[in-house]
């Protein structure tokens, strides 16, 4: 039995969910505040991804990092870097289909959070990097966790965005939900069952330890 | 002294008005502001914290130049510093009540002291979900005390205490506006409140446009 799709999948996860938060964070911060056209414009950028069909959003990274066209042809050979069929291509197909599941819940805690918290902290001579390391991502916690969770899964599960921009090559880009793809295909049911009954236990225990904390951490006031 | 002349539009339920206030403060006085709600007590206060900006306006406190819209002059909230009471406390859900304090200042003997006054000494680990409404207003003062502020602004900030413990808070407070030469603008609804505190009024109507 080939264990290398779930060792695939879940460093893709973990390294998706990582540069997630970093970038994540800061742009949910800015979303949070205010309104403006052009911020409209950027939110709706990161939301298509919930409602584009996977496929599509695969195949226009698949036109714009080929190696043959434009900007993917342009990294190839100015930094010799390769998107389409290699490791990191599932990296940057994960990063721009998941940003909704990690910018969406803490732009929307970080909103109900009163205005107050943070002007109190900049009256007392906080900068805003004091103020939100300190004040707002603690008081956030809850829809922090849900969004590392949330995104973690949702890569996890991904299948046709990873396949176009990947393909399935073995300890590539063969990652799990694809091995079961494959295996359905070769009619090799016991080994599809094996990679969706761990795929299914990970997401499960990852859910259901996430309820357990947000119900604990729903006695804070802000909840 | 603080010399402040500012003109602001608000934005009200029946339509808009205008804030304009042109007022001196002398150095360590403090002024009761009242008037009608939604006038811009709250706003004014904001404005002079840095927190809001108005449309046309100056602010000078000792010959230093917070605001002028004239020479884009706009210092941030940080850098004016001022003490800063919140109508909803805005007290941090994350921090305990000595966090609160040492959040603001490193100075341990001056955090012993506003505990004792605040009558938060025995309540250092408690977070504010677990103070009553008149202990988590007192720690909303002594927070804003904290930065030693040379510029207090409180927004209602007796509301929730019993009578007794506001008297006595404020015959404490004085010792200590006093002590630090602290010039204090409060908002207050209640008439007879600051009675004995203030020593000028500062009446905010509201002019519809």
């Amino acid at each position: 039995m080939d264990l290398s799709p779930i060792w695939l999948t879940l460093k893709l996860a973990a390294i998706t969910t990582l540069l997630l938060l970093i970038v994540g964070l800061p742009v949910a911060w800015w979303l949070s505040k205010g309104r403006s056209f052009f911020k409209t414009i950027i939110e709706a950028v990161i939301t298509m991804p919930l409602v584009l069909p996977p496929s599509v959003l695969g195949f226009y990274l698949l036109l714009a990092f080929s190696p043959q066209h434009g900007l993917g042809k342009w990294l190839q050979n100015t930094f010799d870097i390769q998107f389409v069929f290699s490791f990191q291509g599932l990296v940057l197909a994960s990063f721009i289909y998941s940003m909704p599941f990690m910018v969406g819940p803490i732009k929307s805690a970080l909103q109900q959070l009163p205005a107050s918290l943070a002007q109190a902290s900049y009256t007392l001579g906080k900068t805003k990097w004091q103020t939100f390391k300190s004040i707002l991502i603690p008081n956030i916690k809850p829809s922090l966790l849900t969004a590392i969770v949330l995104t973690f899964a949702h890569t996890l599960g991904e299948f046709g965005v990873v396949l176009m921009i990947g393909g399935n090559i073995p300890r590539v880009t063969r990652v799990a939900s694809i091995a079961v793809y494959d295996s359905v295909e070769r009619m090799d049911y016991a080994a599809a069952n094996t990679y969706s009954l761990i795929l299914f236990c990970i997401t499960f225990v990852m859910v259901i330890g996430l309820f357990i904390f947000n119900k604990y951490q729903a006695k804070s006031p802000l909840e | 002294m603080i010399d402040i002349a500012i003109e602001k539009r608000l934005k009200v339920y029946h339509g808009r008005q205008i804030l304009k206030i042109d007022r001196r403060f002398a150095d360590g006085s403090i002024t009761k502001i009242y008037g009608p709600s939604g006038a811009g007590k709250t706003t004014f206060l904001k404005i002079i914290a840095g927190l809001i900006s108005p449309e046309k306006g100056r602010i000078t406190v000792d010959n230093t130049t917070w605001l002028d819209t004239n020479i884009n002059i706009n210092l941030s909230p940080q850098k004016r510093k001022t003490g800063f009471v919140f109508q909803d406390y805005a007290l941090f859900p994350n921090m305990t009540v000595i966090e609160h304090l040492a959040y603001a200042t490193n100075h341990k003997d001056w955090i012993t002291r506003l505990l004792i006054l605040g009558k938060l000494d025995t309540l250092t680990n408690h977070k504010p979900v677990h103070l009553s409404g008149g202990q988590q207003q007192r720690l909303a003062i002594l927070r804003a005390l904290a930065i030693k502020p040379k510029l207090l602004l409180m927004d209602e900030p007796f509301s929730a205490l019993d009578p007794e413990m506001k008297t006595e808070l404020i015959q404490e407070l004085k010792v200590v506006f006093k002590e630090l030469n602290i010039t204090v603008l409060i908002v207050s609804h209640n008439p007879a409140e600051l009675d004995g505190l203030v020593d000028g009024e500062l009446y905010i109507s509201d002019f519809s446009l």
